[in-house]
């Protein structure tokens, strides 16, 4: 039975069995390769999407409840990538193989849209269902608290998005100001 | 900007390798290096010296420059979350002097003939391409000075470069490398070009480090945008026109065989294309004719179900009935292998590894004795992409879309076993949702490429559920340490012997990566040191996991060192330093007695730093990062109270010397919560890119906090118990951000050529937790995972 719902603001319509999961239906059907699959049971959050604002497990949404859901998937997070989350990101250079950052991302979008200034505590919260196998998670944190930054207006960016910003500096991506290099004594 | 030099033609040169320059169609040049002398650099790092010599000549680097001042850099290895297609290319551009904003890395397909090695292990590429990257960058950019002089009727010396540009300054002249690349690829006559060019190779002057401007600075990943915009790179995206769906299903109990099952009943359930029984290919025969073991990390015996759509074959999958024939390992348990285990310990081992001194006279007159058995489990390796592997089998050739961190013997794997000819078989190398070792074996590759074969002419993408990537990997092993080792009255660690055992085939065969060297720390440091070895027979299948071996043989040796410390009375950073300037021994060790076996590391894991073949360590870098990362964590400064403590540990593992501090609270109902880690490493004189360099780092100690906290795979009646991840017992439990603490990176540099950091900062944070919860608790824990120690205190 066909099912129409919304997908990054434009009216789609699919017609596939009526269990399959939100997202098959998005990566297979529709050719969205952005929302990963990771453990299909609701797990590790590697598929997650935005169901009326609200970060959801697209393996665990079968597409016949979905008749009318305005979903939301990372193509559809900003039209040019320059969402503040998609900006921190690159500019702390969040990922190592980055499977799961679209995941973390839409976990953490939904975040900040409720929490415009979380606290550690609000973000491991928040993400606690989003595994990051590289274990990225101190610079996942960081990079929450960084687009909180750039959402407010707050600090202008430094250069990024695959340039060198000059001689190794000391600026930290977790806070605290140190340097990363010794001499041999 | 770098001074110009001179070509020069002085050295004796090694006629087997060589440079090619050449013109591009449409303008520009391409510079592709020929160089027989990395695979040889890579075979001595890895204690392998017998294949070094190639029969063709390979190039190991390929860059492209174009009339629009464009780089184009190709990128031969499998990027894995290593970041290794951003780093290496980094060395190449600085050299050659441009600006990264005009570089462009692309993957290079599967194509040995003209990449020479590609591969992603071993925390290798670093150390393998350092010196030959740099030459070639140097070498593009003379040419291209060169270029510039015979234009404008100048001595080279006049000349220098920055950014992608030859600058002429008395007659204040400049000119792009696009447009010089044209006549820079004429300038060398061909027939002279081997010679010259390997010269220059060899006589160039390469950038004062001063002088880096690429090399040692901030660069984020090179596809980090694509990343966070949702875009396709990875081998699970990969789709085309037509492309079918598959799953395959095996037997739960390791390498058993799908005797029938109800395939008509399957092929008539929605979408579903295609659905059959392949078989096991008959072993191989041996030089002697004699059929060679079965190979578990090929293609094994299953249920292939094709379909229009993944969930569909899914879908059908659920109504499928196998009769399986389960083999003869369907009795292994978790539980016999410790029992096994505990009655070899009190037998006559296997085998001996090394014997240094007395240790039995030592022993017995030590005036402290500790004995302590030390466990580790299987665990998984479970990257987040799960395996998969797109292919299309067409008039006899058969091409591939595979995220595999070994594609060429992914490809050797196919030919072997499918009879399809190496030069039919075209290999693309996909971006890898995580590796960790899992993708060094290529079973998923082989069960593609084995079920396209079978529905000729259409492409099928088979991807693997996770429950079919816990219940199918090739697990790191298990081991056991049986030590007994004792202090004398000066607390001065007189002898020590381990009895180390882990699985195999059969008792006198290890598994892959399940052996031990004989090198590993502390023989070497201690007068009488015995190390011996027993194999527990086993069907469950194994290979390398990170840091493999060390991963486990770190948690083993530290801890017990702190007990041994303990009974010297000793503070565990003081009896370490004094372990580091005990007696070394000089002499190579001994070659391992007892034959089948051989180093751990195989699957192409036994580079440098692979317990086996690893070269002994320099116990005077080990003792400068252990002492900064005392100093760093404030050890034996700080007043911690009750329930929380401080654990130090080091290892030396892929050329990489880490030491690591972490400060951990054990609550009084036995809830760990690690507050901090401190981790100095030294993995010589430059960190190529520092941005990336941390969050490996980082990601690196996490994970061996996430091994030792709550990891295990168990088996019961020849299979595995744990099916995906959660966080019950009977799950596999990966790390989540609440337990994620901060872990303070500082490199240690030191003058030693740079060496690779995939892998060495993990094993310390295994053993450095364990110690840590031992000082808040009292508790001694040796049995990982922490999960299943009862740490109740107060």
């Amino acid at each position: 039975m066909p099912v129409t719902f919304k997908l990054n603001g434009k009216s789609t319509t699919v017609d596939v069995a009526a269990d399959t999961p939100l997202l098959w239906v998005l990566r297979d059907t529709l050719n969205y390769k952005g929302t990963k699959f990771g453990c299909g049971v609701g797990q590790c959050g590697a598929c997650t999407v935005q169901r009326a604002g609200v970060a959801v497990r697209s393996c665990q949404l079968k597409i016949s409840t979905l008749e009318g859901a305005d979903i939301k998937t990372i193509e559809g997070l900003s039209a040019d990538g320059t969402h503040a989350l998609q900006k921190a990101w690159e500019e702390l250079d969040v990922p190592q193989c980055g499977y799961c950052q679209a995941g973390q991302i839409m976990s953490a979008a939904s975040l900040l849209d409720k929490n415009p200034n979380p606290s550690d505590a609000d973000i491991d919260a928040a993400m606690n269902g989003n595994i990051c196998r590289c274990a990225t998670y101190i610079r996942i944190r960081a990079g929450i608290k960084r687009a909180a930054e750039i959402k407010r207006g707050a600090g202008a960016q430094p250069a990024s998005g695959g340039k060198p910003d000059g001689r190794p500096e000391d600026a930290p991506v977790d806070g605290r100001p140190r340097s990363l290099f010794e001499t041999a004594r | 900007m770098a001074t110009s030099v001179r070509i020069s033609t002085k050295k004796n040169l090694d006629r087997r390798g060589f440079l090619r320059v050449s013109s591009i169609a449409g303008g520009g040049m391409m510079i592709a290096v020929y160089a027989p002398e990395l695979e040889a650099m890579a075979a001595k790092l890895s204690g392998n010296t017998k294949n070094t010599r190639r029969a063709d000549y390979t190039p190991n680097a390929f860059i492209k420059i174009t009339p629009d001042n464009i780089i184009t850099i190709t990128s031969k290895n499998p990027e894995i979350g290593q970041g290794v297609k951003t780093h290496l290319s980094m060395v190449i551009a600085d050299e050659l002097d441009v600006d990264w904003k005009d570089v462009r890395i692309v993957q290079g397909d599967h194509n040995p003939a003209i990449y020479g090695g590609q591969g992603a292990g071993g925390s290798t590429a670093t150390p393998q391409n350092w010196n030959y990257l740099r030459q070639v960058g140097a070498y593009g950019r003379s040419l291209l000075v060169a270029a510039a002089a015979a234009t404008w009727s100048v001595p080279e010396s006049e000349l220098t470069t920055a950014s992608g540009t030859v600058f002429h300054k008395a007659s204040n002249r400049s000119m792009k490398y696009g447009a010089l690349a044209d006549k820079a690829a004429t300038l060398v006559p061909a027939a002279q070009l081997n010679q010259q060019a390997l010269a220059a190779l060899t006589t160039l002057k390469l950038k004062d480090p001063s002088e880096y401007k690429i090399i040692g600075t901030k660069v984020p990943g090179y596809d980090t945008h694509k990343i966070v915009t949702g875009q396709p790179l990875y081998g699970i995206d990969f789709t085309m026109p037509g492309m079918l769906y598959a799953t395959y299903v095996k037997c739960a109990v390791f390498a058993g065989k799908a005797t029938s099952a109800n395939l008509d009943e399957i092929k008539k359930e929605p979408g579903i294309r295609h659905a059959f029984i392949l078989e096991e290919p008959a072993p191989q025969l041996g030089q002697n004719g004699t059929p060679m073991p079965r190979n578990l990390a090929g293609l094994l015996s299953g249920v292939a179900i094709i379909g229009d759509s993944w969930w569909q074959v899914q879908s059908a999958k659920k109504k499928l009935n196998v009769q399986w024939d389960e083999g003869t390992t369907v009795n292994d348990s978790s539980a016999g292998f410790h029992a096994t285990a505990e009655t070899l310990s009190k037998g006559t081992p296997n085998r001996n590894l090394r014997k240094d001194g007395d240790f039995a006279a030592a022993y017995a007159s030590a005036a402290k004795k500790v004995d302590a058995m030390y466990f580790i489990p299987f665990i998984s390796h479970a990257p987040l992409e799960p395996q998969n592997t797109t292919a299309l089998f067409k008039d006899g050739k058969l091409e591939l879309w595979s995220a595999t961190q070994q594609p060429t013997s992914g490809r050797q794997l196919v030919v072997n076993t499918l009879n399809i000819k190496t030069e039919d078989i075209t290999l693309h190398i996909m971006r890898s949702g995580g590796g960790f070792g899992r993708r060094l074996t290529n079973d998923y590759m082989v069960e593609a490429a084995a079920i396209a074969k079978a529905v000729p002419g259409v492409p099928v993408k088979l991807l693997w559920t996770r429950e079919e990537d816990i219940q199918h990997d090739f697990y790191r092993p298990v081991q056991w340490h049986y030590f007994s080792g004792g202090v004398d009255a000066a607390g001065k660690l007189v002898a020590w012997r381990d009895h180390y055992m882990s699985t195999g085939p059969d008792a006198n065969t290890f598994g892959n990566s399940a052996a031990i060297g004989n090198n590993e720390f502390p023989a070497r440091f201690i007068r009488n040191f015995q190390l011996e070895a027993s194999i527990i027979p086993s069907g469950v299948p194994t290979g390398a996991l990170r840091a493999p071996g060390s991963n486990g043989i770190a948690f083993a040796v530290q801890c017990y060192i702190d007990e041994l410390a303990e009974a010297a009375k000793k503070d565990p950073v003081e009896f370490r330093r004094d372990l580091l300037s005990q007696w070394q021994a000089d002499a190579p060790p001994p070659a391992p007695a007892g034959g089948a076996g051989g180093p751990p590391g195989g699957g192409g894991r036994g580079g440098p730093g692979g317990p086996g073949g690893q070269p002994q360590f320099d116990a005077g870098r080990m003792r400068a990062v252990l002492d900064l990362v005392a100093e760093k964590a404030g050890w034996g400064k700080t007043t911690l109270p009750k329930g929380t403590g401080m654990g130090v540990a080091f290892h030396y593992s892929h050329l990489g010397y880490f030491a690591e501090v972490v400060q951990a609270t054990v609550s009084k109902a036995g809830a760990i919560t690690v507050n901090k880690v401190w981790c100095v490493g030294d993995v010589g004189s430059q960190v190529i890119n520092p941005l990336h360099a941390e969050n490996q780092a980082q990601g690196g100690i996490l994970d061996g906090l996430a091994e030792a906290l709550g990891q295990e795979i168990t088996i019961e009646k020849g299979r595995v118990v744990q099916t995906n991840f959660g966080t019950n017992a009977n799950q596999f439990a990966l790390l989540r951000i609440r337990q994620a603490c901060p872990v303070e990176i500082n490199f240690l540099k030191t003058n030693n050529p740079p060496t690779g950091l995939g892998e060495p900062m993990l094993p310390p944070a295994v053993a450095g937790l364990v110690n840590a919860v031992y000082a808040a608790t009292g508790k001694r824990v040796r049995a990982l995972p922490l999960s299943k120690a009862d740490l109740k205190w107060g």
